[in-house]
């Protein structure tokens, strides 16, 4: 396992070589001067000529890239062309809001959908059923950020219970940090619920009708031990990828629920990077993000051989 | 003796899209101690539904009637949770596909002492040392070691040597194997009907052998049930049904049989197709194909299950008569 959990690593060090390039050639697409056109109304001679130097824009553009990559090696990844300060820094500060909403709002939507998948699946046809079909084409159907929206005038606006919007560390207060993660995590948690309750019913119901299924019932297991250990295990296998896709999804950012709850995570970082043509920044944006990525689909790799015995792992 | 288990007018009918299923009509059967009961019948004729639906394995949409006794106990009354204490512990069963009828993502082992942990509150530990004593003792090679391993490790063959150890876990009274050699090659085949065989020797278990053919009955069974369209047509000493087949339609059978001193080559089949469950004729059912057919009543009316010597039944108005010398 140590072994494949190197090699998969090795791996992810190539595409994310990959991704410097695609990032790199980023700078290059913007037509015209990115410097001049970032500065905009801001222009003075003595910042653009500081800030060009800096990123290196004056010499030839393999010589540009490699000079990128070195420095991006060493946790250098260029400045702000709006505030100065280092792109690594003004990204890495953004990483605990992104991964607390994102990891928060998936456990969130396994609380829900895992009960609600299992139970819609094993009585199918039933009540439950039919309110888990209703839940998730509401949740599929409908903005989030109307949710969002809602949620705010109910929880907040009405009962008085969160906070409307803003953010505090966990590491800071955690009291506080649960009650402003709670309406974020909840709108955004809802529409994944919604997509894994589905799936997790339909991965329940075809193994239900597997064969061996009904060999662990010809034992005379008790049902719950046929749901947990003979149908769950094996359902869960294509569940991972959905999950993982989705909290995938979600430490890209949530751009518009961030932007709602003033939420300081990378969807809004590079909301912003993108408006003030912040180009650095959106670089160091975007590898993060690819970088994060590229550990999901490890994880997923190696829950994989630990689910399921049939995939070796050499 | 007693039988083990006697299953007696056993009806299953399935709720469909297009209405309801007969897929088993009225059925009897016993097998008793020590004893294989064969249940033969072309594909969809009720032979899985019934020994399914006996154990409470019919699926949810099925509904059943009938009288089912285990021993002394009445299974087709009993709450799901009380049959399912006696399934397993006192009944083991062996499926058709060795390849889709284990569990891919758990090792033989665990899956092979499962029943006993539940119905012989076993401990982990314990249960390891039974898989592999089971294990060896369905002739699987340095089962010490392939106790951990998992079903895709193993051949077709060793599968379904896995999945014998496993309904042979709690020592049942009776061991219910539906097609077991199926889908499997011809010599793996003959390994198994003799492994099986050589078990009930030894461990004095009943079999219920569902099969289509019949030359492993006539080599394991000592009892033959013929089914057709949900009923039994032909039943008795398999002595007495083979050596005398009185119902037209095991005469058929026995004569599609492929014939080893013709080269095997020249198979007679029965022309026409079984009755559907969904629309079971008043009469006999196998009147659309019956070459002897003879009168008015074999279209309207149900010929009721006759003696025709004894132990061995009948379903047909025109029994060919037996007197156990003719062959
Ligand atoms: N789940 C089901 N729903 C509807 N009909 C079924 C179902 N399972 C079996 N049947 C029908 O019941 C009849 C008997 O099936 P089965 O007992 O499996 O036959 P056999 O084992 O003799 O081949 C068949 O005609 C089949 O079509
Ligand atoms: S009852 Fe009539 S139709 Fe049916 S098997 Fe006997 S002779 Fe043939
Ligand atoms: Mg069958």
């Amino acid at each position: 396992m140590a072994r494949f959990v190197i090699r998969r690593l090795l791996q992810s060090a190539v595409v994310l070589l990959g991704v410097t390039v695609v990032v790199f050639l980023l700078l290059q697409l913007v037509p015209g001067d990115p410097v001049r056109v970032a500065l905009g109304t801001r222009f003075d001679p003595q910042t653009y000529e500081a800030l060009r130097a800096r990123a290196g824009l004056d010499q030839p553009l393999v010589v540009q890239y490699f000079d990128y990559l070195r420095r991006a090696l060493t946790g250098d990844l260029g400045v702000s062309f709006r505030s100065g300060r280092p792109v690594t820094a003004i990204v890495l500060e953004r990483l605990p809001a992104t991964l607390s909403l994102a990891v928060t709002a998936v456990v969130f939507a396994m609380l829900i959908a895992f009960p609600l998948g299992i139970v819609s699946a094993i009585r199918s046809g039933s009540l439950v059923d039919h309110a888990a079909r209703v839940f998730s084409q509401f949740g599929v159907s409908v903005p989030d950020f109307w949710m969002g929206i809602m949620g705010i005038l109910l929880f907040s606006g009405v009962l008085g219970w969160l906070p409307p919007s803003g953010y505090v560390a966990l590491t800071e207060d955690p009291g506080r940090w649960a009650s402003h993660v709670a309406l974020p995590a909840a709108t955004v948690g809802l529409v994944t619920a919604s997509i894994l309750t589905r799936f997790i019913r339909s991965s329940m119901l075809e193994v239900l009708s597997e064969d061996y299924v009904r060999t662990a019932e010809a034992k005379g297991l008790r049902t719950r031990v046929v749901v947990l250990r003979h149908v769950l295990r094996n359902a869960l296998i294509p569940v991972v990828t959905v999950v993982a896709v989705q909290l995938a999804s979600l430490l890209g950012g949530v751009i518009v629920i961030e932007v709602l709850f003033a939420w300081p995570g990378i969807g809004r970082l590079t909301y912003d990077a993108v408006a003030a043509r912040d180009y650095p920044v959106l670089q160091g944006a975007v590898l993060l993000v690819a970088a994060l990525f590229l550990l999901v689909n490890l994880l997923v790799d190696v829950l994989y051989a630990r689910l399921d015995p049939r995939i070796t792992v050499k | 003796m007693k039988p083990v288990l006697a299953v007696e007018d056993l009806t299953v009918t399935i709720g469909t899209r297009r209405g309801p299923a007969h897929a088993v009509a009225g059925v009897d059967w016993a097998v008793r101690p020590g004893e294989t009961l064969a249940l033969v019948g072309e594909s969809g004729s009720g032979k899985s539904m019934s020994v399914l639906a006996a154990t409470g394995l019919a699926p949810r949409t099925a509904r059943v009637t009938g009288r089912v006794h285990l021993h002394d106990t009445e299974l087709t009354g009993l709450t799901e949770e009380r049959r399912r204490r006696l399934r397993g512990r006192h009944i083991g069963f062996v499926f058709q596909d060795p390849m889709t009828s284990l569990n891919p993502v758990l090792t033989v082992g665990r899956q092979v002492t499962e029943a006993a942990e539940e119905h012989l509150a076993l401990t982990r530990r314990a249960a390891r040392s039974r898989a592999v004593e089971l294990l060896d003792l369905v002739g699987i090679p340095s089962a010490g070691q392939r106790v951990d391993a998992y079903p895709h490790q193993f051949s077709g063959g060793m599968r379904q040597r896995v999945v014998i150890a496993m309904a042979l876990a709690c020592e049942p009274d009776l061991l219910i194997a539906d097609e077991p050699t199926t889908a499997l090659d011809v010599t793996t085949q003959a390994q198994i009907v003799e492994l099986v065989a050589d078990l009930q020797q030894r461990l004095g278990t009943a079999v219920v052998w569902i099969t289509h053919d019949l030359g492993v009955v006539a080599g394991i069974a000592d009892t033959v049930a013929v089914m057709y369209g949900g009923r039994i047509l032909e039943q008795g000493p398999v002595d007495a049904v083979f050596g005398a087949p009185s119902h037209p339609y095991t005469g058929a059978l026995l004569a599609a049989r492929p014939d080893p001193a013709a080269g095997g080559g020249d198979l007679v089949t029965i022309a026409g197709a079984p009755p559907s469950p969904l629309d079971l004729p008043a009469g006999c059912a196998f009147w659309p194909r019956c070459p002897v057919r003879g009168d008015a009543r074999c279209e309207h009316e149900l010929p009721p299950l006759v003696p025709v010597s004894a132990g061995h039944q009948v379903r047909t108005f025109y029994p060919k008569p037996s007197d156990g010398e003719r062959r």
